[in-house]
């Protein structure tokens, strides 16, 4: 038992040191781009302060801020804040980066995990059904669906989602995340998941396609394997060798591919939450963009890049726990 | 030997073709078995002994009926005595008829051993198969490993007890020996026998035809997916003159210690067979009449063969 503990500790290490020089990468990059950038964030600031500023006071602000150092100084001195825990205020919200974010991705985590959980079921049964299926109509009509699917854009989703359900239908409301005219504090459970199901759906709707499409492909790989045929020959059933081998055989991409499915979801978040006006950290990540709210834009670079690890991370260590061949190939 | 004893198992005139698009939109059929004749009996070992990739294995496949969507089957087969129609095929797969698959490649590689061998059938005959691994001398903790754990001769072993497992009275074995030492190769052999002397039938479908002079009974020769002969193994090592078909005679002339004389060409490929006797355009005697029809098979001293000329 203490050998797989320390050969979990190291494992868990190794991808620790991965990802945190990952994460620098990540800060060098959109730091970088944002020095590029046009936007000014001393412009930024003082258009939040909402006063008239003299160009005396200007140039005291920037002198404060540090805008006449060399870019390298200015990251350095930027990542040791950020080390300190300090993201610094977005000049938007007029609030602390890391109180938005965190109040955003509480939103948004909502959102996603529900589109995220319902893509993988839609998927993986889409999947085994075009899979069982092959090259009859089910699976000829699903295939063509999600290949629409998945060439159709998010927000078109949303806005299709949007005029049918909302519009003509009247089903469910056209944006934000609770009723207007409500105090935060009285907004019931079922208000919530109201305003949640169409951002989720729309969601939803463009990951599940890609998990579908490659279930059906690994289980058309586990049908046709030497493996399926022996089993048929002992007299497996139909049904039998899809629940005895099939399923086993599938699961696993299926669920590698949905964790590792986090950085399409939150890619997608932006647009979905746009369309829906939700107020998660897909739109705050838009609306920083938009007004050149820099310490909040890096503040999400930062934050979906620990989240898209965070998948790539729960995925990697899934698939050891699940196949057998990485689990016990280890110990020898 | 057995003779007058009823054969398990009797196939008559098999054909199997795949039906493939060759150009375009274009269909055409792959005839990759063609009137194949083959009777086993009870406790023998039936060596159906061809070169590689001459459509042995699918002639396991069609007797378990579980060839490809695309696979048309003519021609007839019985399993004691009756017809054995897909119906029948689909209960007596893995109950009456068990297949001892070629690799390891056969098992599930995110399945347990024990549970794989066990079968899917309910109540797991958990207790019957561990008797059945100790005996095959597999250590106890085989069960619980993984097949990409397991060494090629316990992977054979294991492949062996899912067909031991099941009381079947015929036994396909499909090519259990290549990649294997010769000891190995002699000890997979053995069980096979040791099946046999119970009383089973088994088909032993190889391509080595030495390991199968040692072991079989009988041998059907198979050329290019028919068996042209099917002759006792005694007639094997006695030489050509015992022999009947003409490809026996120039099968047993090109094995090494007998002089490795080789005949002109190859076997002709599916799709592409004569109209005649499938022999015929590399056959020393062929006459007119050989490229025109097809021999019917006929009994010459106590084997079966497929050919006009009087042996």
């Amino acid at each position: 038992m203490k050998g797989t503990l320390g050969r979990f500790v190291r494992v868990l290490a190794g991808y620790g040191i991965k990802m945190l020089s990952l994460l620098l990468a990540v800060t060098i990059l959109s730091f970088a781009l944002v020095c590029a950038s046009p936007v000014d964030p001393v412009q930024q600031y003082i258009l939040g302060l909402g006063t008239a500023v003299s160009p005396e006071q200007r140039v005291e602000i920037e002198d404060y801020w540090g805008g006449d150092k060399p870019p390298v100084q200015r990251y350095l001195g930027w990542l040791s804040e950020v080390l300190r825990g300090n993201l610094g205020e977005s000049s938007i919200y007029r609030r602390p980066v890391a109180d938005v974010i965190a109040q955003r991705f509480l939103n948004s985590l909502a959102l996603m995990l529900c589109a995220w959980a319902l893509a993988g079921l839609i998927g993986f049964t889409l999947g085994c059904v075009m899979g069982t299926y092959r090259d009859r109509w089910p699976d000829r009509i699903l295939k063509k669906l999600c290949y629409v699917l998945s060439a159709v854009p998010t927000f078109w989703v949303g806005l299709v989602f949007l005029l049918f359900f909302s519009v003509w239908l009247g089903w469910f409301p056209v944006g934000f995340s609770s009723p207007i005219g409500v105090l935060s504090e009285d907004v019931s459970l079922w208000q919530r998941l109201h305003h949640l199901i169409l951002p989720a759906l729309t969601l939803g709707m463009m990951s599940f396609p890609n998990i579908a499409l490659h279930t059906r492909q690994k289980l058309i790989d586990v049908l046709n394997s030497e493996y399926v045929l022996f089993a048929r020959a002992r007299g497996e059933g139909k049904w039998t060798v899809l629940r005895r081998h099939g399923l086993r055989g599938t699961l696993l991409p299926a669920m590698t591919l949905q964790f590792a499915s986090f950085a399409e979801l939150f890619g997608g978040s932006v647009l979905a939450e746009n369309v829906f006006s939700y107020p998660g950290l897909g739109s705050a990540a838009s609306a920083a963009g938009l007004n050149g709210d820099v310490p909040l834009l890096l503040g999400v670079t930062l934050f979906s890049a620990l989240f898209v690890c965070v998948g790539n991370l729960i995925a990697n260590l899934l698939y050891r726990v699940v196949d057998p061949q990485i689990r016990e190939g280890d110990k020898e | 030997m057995e003779e007058k004893k009823r054969p398990l198992l009797e196939i008559r005139d098999l054909s199997v073709s795949f039906s493939m698009y060759s150009h375009g939109l274009e269909q055409r059929d792959l005839q990759v078995i063609s009137d194949l004749h083959l009777k086993v009996f009870p406790g023998e070992i039936v060596a159906v002994a061809g070169s590689s990739g001459s459509g042995k294995s699918l002639l396991a496949s069609a007797i378990l009926g579980i060839l490809p969507e695309n696979a048309q089957v003519q021609g007839e087969m019985y399993y004691e005595g009756e017809k054995l129609d897909h119906d029948r095929q689909e209960r007596l797969r893995g109950t009456e008829i068990a297949l001892v698959p070629q690799s390891v490649a056969y098992l599930d590689p995110l399945m347990k051993v024990g549970r794989q061998a066990d079968g899917h059938r309910k109540p797991r005959p958990i207790a019957k198969r561990k008797n059945l691994f100790r005996r095959l001398g597999l250590p106890d903790r085989t069960e619980r490993l993984y097949p990409f754990q397991l060494s090629g001769g316990m992977a054979r072993r294991v492949l062996v007890s899912t067909a031991l497992i099941t009381d079947a009275k015929l036994i396909i074995a499909d090519e259990p020996t290549p990649g294997m030492s010769l000891k190995e190769a002699l000890a997979a052999l053995r069980m096979f026998r040791e099946m046999a002397d119970t009383g089973k039938a088994v088909i032993l479908i190889t391509h080595d035809i030495d390991l199968a002079f040692e072991f079989a009974d009988r041998i059907a020769v198979f050329y290019a997916g028919t068996t042209v002969e099917t002759a006792p193994a005694s007639d094997f090592k006695a030489g050509p003159d015992a022999l009947r078909h003409p490809y026996s005679k120039a099968l047993w002339s090109a094995l090494p210690q007998n002089g490795f004389h080789l005949i002109e060409g190859v076997q002709p490929y599916a799709g592409n067979l004569p109209k005649g006797c499938l022999f015929a355009p590399r056959c020393p005697y062929c006459t007119e009449k050989c490229k025109e029809t097809l021999p019917p098979v006929r009994e010459v001293r106590g084997g079966e063969v497929r050919c006009w000329r009087e042996a």
